[in-house]
């Protein structure tokens, strides 16, 4: 019993500290930029979770930074670091948006939304599956192969909005089919009204509840996390280094995948350039932050998204690059704190002078 | 925290009683110097600590005699090094006070700790790989010329300090090039050179050759006749039995106190530590002699492979082996022979360059870890911590790596018959706490071993009650007397059910002790297989020597 608890306290330990450093730092900006720090609380909260529309948008917010996390976390717990979220999320929304263009119209709307989500899926995998296969077959570090990868996916996206996709005029691609389409909930729920969440949400307690179920319940979730806290003690035990390793990237990069489809589906209904950029990244903070944990992830996206949020609703009275250096500090205590992130780090960096040293 | 203390920009200043400056960072409670302090070189009063809920001390109170060897035994987990890491400063006590030399402490920190004059070498050794000789052992406070290290001067009183106390090492060479007992002998230096006069050595022997033993252990007890305190953490009697004067034993964080070493036996040394009868170097007697027809359980044909980690080199040249069913075939040598080649190739971890490697008759050479698993190889691994269990997830997870196949349905786990198993195999071991939701890092290291050897003996052939072969690395290294008895126990057994094991092993009393056959590997290559009726200690050494040599020349290259 008292074991457990002790794990819980260690576990909850790094996250909380985070947040009460940030929140210091936070006070100490606040006072510098001569407010009262309660004052720029109490108004931060007003404006997100203190109505419908704020909370809306809350939520909007949060539902990518979630997958985009679900994506790192999985990866985390097989012992890698997946930096491509942006790549894998961003030819993922195309994907998206080009087959929701190209279905038929007639066709009905849960059929639709899932071949339009399937391909998404698909095309995630795929970007992520390049660096698994590259660090399994070659070694090669899927730090460096996720970060350049991104540049390379980027740049192919550049090119065929801009010489193919795009309609004339604009940077985006034509509109997704109708039945593609994922409803506004403030149609539903009056109280968010003018909030650009969307149906799309619900994506995530399906994806966090998979997210467990393939970790915690399957044979390849235990090889996974074998993998992840001791490749030596997996190998002798007959698990297949390499390809647990290939399948986590590749599943990584569908949970990002997943991060695109409420923001195509239920919002943008189109594949915007530069839209959504930079939460791949956040998702490292919201993985890092939530301990790899499912709820921990989900908790870890609400509050990202609040302040997010709450950084439009504050402006008034700081600038709201305050919001910036409060998830800068955040992410810096967790990273500090965490001995499962200095541990995969610390691998990471061995791995890399291993890989230079057989090269010399 | 006490990391910070233990990374010292040292100022070497040290007054002449050797504990200068040390009031104002740990101030002693009074100055000792009473009548009987004069004659101890440590004295424990009443020291407790937990952590958590765990008690790993408990009113603990023992005296050290200056200039002698004094043993701290126990089993694993019993806080003997917790004890000692009071001492060194790297653990402040809960309560209880202690003098070190004549003065007394209720605390210290590390720098504290080696200003009154206490050097402790670890089990895992903290020298700088890239660095020579000389320059770990003044790292903290080296002689500078100017603004430079003055490596000649430096090097110069390593070689003075090393032939004083007759160790024997080249302040010149690089640790990276430097073997397990070198090194320590490296540590044993830096600790001296500190200043230290009280010398703690926790489980040195851990990781020596028996060559190298002998020679740490007729190096201790030079140290003692020399003046300095040595107290000797370990759970290895025989040891014990050689070196020290005295004896405080430890068992659950409790006293259980002290021996004269002249007035006692192993035997009785280990029923105090383990708290009932023990065996000691006696393994399970055979229910019948092997069958005449045992056919080969597992079976090396002429297998070569490059070394692990350096494939330029040898790791095994041209090995063949055969084990019979219900047979103990042992293999001894020093560590780095190619005994990880060995274990690595059998269980299937690495591929032989040329060779065959057969199970039960089958060729399995080209079958992975988990196929042979599946084909009824069991795979005891030399390091429990890096290729046995993983310490972060709980026991019922850990039993059933390797095997998932029997506890999952169409790849989902079969929760509840994953807990039942491992509950059932926890009993049927005597794994203590037995409670299957724990993590493996919550056992103590002889439970843990004994989990790994569960797991492995559970890897039965459909239709068979014991696996058809086990190849077992170093079964017992760091394990205290109450599991070995286990952990040999459930070897005997499964070897008088049919199995063949292939037994890798350091230890030549747990060689003696099970094998039928012995076989010496010394630089991968078998160089003598002998019946288990003409092996003996001097034999065996003697043919492991020669690989001492050969490493030695190798080295030297």
């Amino acid at each position: 019993m008292s074991a457990r608890w002790t794990g819980l306290v260690e576990k909850a330990l790094p996250p909380a500290l985070a947040l009460a450093i940030a929140l210091l730092v936070g006070n100490l900006l606040i006072i510098v930029n001569g407010e009262q720090p309660l004052r720029v609380w109490s108004l931060l909260v007003a404006g997100t979770w203190g109505s419908g529309y704020g909370m809306g948008q809350v939520l909007f917010k949060a539902a990518p930074l979630a997958l985009a996390g679900y994506s790192v976390g999985l990866a985390f717990r097989a012992g890698l670091f997946n930096v491509g979220g942006e790549g894998q999320i961003q030819s993922s929304a195309l994907a998206c948006a080009v087959v929701g263009a190209a279905l038929p119209a007639w066709l009905p709307w849960p059929l639709a939304v899932l071949v339009c989500t399937l391909a998404a899926v698909c095309c995630g995998a795929c970007v992520g599956a390049v660096p698994g296969w590259l660090r399994a077959r070659f070694g090669a570090h899927e730090v460096i192969t996720t970060i350049m990868l991104n540049f390379v996916v980027l740049a192919v996206i550049g090119y065929l909005v801009a010489e193919h996709l795009a309609l004339p005029e604009t940077l985006h691609t034509r509109e997704i089919a109708p039945g593609a389409t994922l409803g506004r909930l403030a149609d539903t729920v009056g109280a968010l009204r003018g909030s650009a969440a969307s149906w799309g949400l619900l994506v995530v307690p399906f994806a966090g509840f998979a997210y467990w179920w393939f970790l915690e319940r399957t044979t390849w979730g235990l090889e996974h996390r074998t993998v992840g806290l001791s490749p030596g003690v997996a190998e002798a035990n007959g698990v297949n280094v390499a390809r647990v390793r290939v399948l986590a990237m590749t599943l990584a990069g569908g949970f990002a995948a997943l991060s695109a489809v409420p923001t195509v589906l239920g919002y943008k209904h189109f594949y915007e350039q530069g839209f959504g950029a930079g939460v791949g990244f956040m998702g490292i903070a919201v993985a890092l932050l939530g301990q790899g944990n499912p709820w921990g992830i989900a908790a870890a996206a609400l509050l990202f998204g609040t302040l997010s949020q709450g950084g439009l609703a504050i402006n008034a009275l700081v600038p709201k690059d305050l919001i910036d250096v409060l998830q800068a500090a955040v992410i810096l205590v967790v990273v500090a704190a965490s001995r499962e992130v200095q541990a995969v780090l610390r691998r990471g960096v061995a791995a890399a002078r291993a890989s230079t040293k057989e090269q010399a | 925290m006490s990391e910070k203390g233990s990374a010292p920009p040292l100022t070497p200043a040290l007054s002449p009683d050797g504990r200068g400056g040390l009031a104002e960072r740990a101030a002693p409670v009074s100055d000792g110097g009473g009548g009987v302090a004069g004659s101890s070189a440590l004295v424990l009063e009443g020291i407790g600590k937990r952590f958590g809920a765990v008690v790993a001390l408990d009113d603990v109170s023992m005296r050290v005699e200056r200039a002698t060897v004094h043993a701290v035994c126990g089993e694993n987990g019993a806080g003997k090094s917790t004890l000692m890491r009071v001492v060194a400063g790297l653990v402040v006590p809960d309560r209880g006070a202690f003098e070190v030399l004549g003065a007394r402490y209720a605390r210290l920190d590390p720098r504290g700790a080696r200003a009154a004059g206490v050097g402790m070498v670890h089990q895992h050794f903290m020298l700088v790989d890239t660095l020579s000789v000389a320059e770990n052992v003044v790292l903290g406070a080296e002689p500078t010329k100017g603004p430079l290290l003055d490596r000649a001067a430096a090097e110069a009183e390593v070689a003075r300090l090393a032939s004083t106390h007759g160790l024997e090492v080249d302040a010149r060479a690089k640790i990276a090039d430097l073997s397990v007992g070198e090194r320590q002998r490296v540590e044993i230096l830096k600790a001296l050179r500190g200043g230290a006069r009280l010398l703690i050595l926790d489980e040195p022997t851990a990781v020596l050759t028996p060559h190298e033993t002998r020679a740490l252990l007729a190096l201790v007890k030079k140290l003692a006749k020399d003046g300095t305190t040595v107290v000797v953490v370990t759970h290895k009697l025989d040891e014990v039995m050689e070196v020290a004067s005295r004896a405080s034993i430890l068992r659950r964080g409790r006293h259980e106190g002290d021996v004269a070493i002249a007035e006692t036996s192993a035997e009785d040394l280990a029923r105090r530590m383990v708290g009932r009868e023990v065996h000691l170097g006696r393994g399970p007697d055979r229910v019948a002699p092997i069958a005449k027809e045992a056919k080969a359980a597992l079976a090396l044909d002429r297998v070569s492979c490059a070394r692990i980690g350096a494939p330029g080199r040898v790791g095994l040249d041209d090995v063949s082996l055969e084990v019979r069913e219900g047979e103990v075939l042992g293999v001894a040598g020093v560590e780095g022979n190619g005994q990880h080649e060995l274990w690595a190739v059998t269980a299937g971890l690495v591929r032989p360059s040329t060779g065959r490697v057969r199970l039960g008759g089958d060729d399995v050479t080209e079958l992975s870890t988990a196929e042979r698993f599946a084909r009824g190889l069991g795979s005891v691994p030399a390091d429990r911590h890096r290729e046995g269990l993983v310490l972060g997830l709980p026991l019922w997870e850990n039993v059933a790596l390797g095997g998932l196949g029997a506890v999952s349905r169409h790849g989902a786990l079969r929760v509840r018959a994953m807990r039942e198993r491992a509950d059932r195999l926890l009993r049927a071991f005597d794994v203590r706490p037995p409670d299957a939701s724990l993590p493996a890092s919550a056992l103590s290291g002889g439970n843990q071993q004994k989990v790994v050897v569960a797991r492995e003996l559970e890897r039965a052939p459909s239709g068979a009650e014991v696996p058809r072969a086990l190849v077992v690395a170093q079964p017992t290294r760091g394990v205290d007397v109450g599991a070995i008895e286990e952990i040999w126990r459930r070897l005997g057994s499964a070897r008088d059910r049919g199995t063949g094991v292939l037994l890798v092993s350091s230890e030549l009393t747990e060689l003696l002790a099970l094998s039928d056959r012995i076989a010496v590997l010394v630089r991968g290559r078998i160089v003598a297989v002998l019946d288990r009726a003409e092996a003996d200690r001097e034999k065996l050494g003697e043919l492991m020597l020669g690989a001492r040599a050969a490493g030695a020349r190798e080295g030297a290259a």
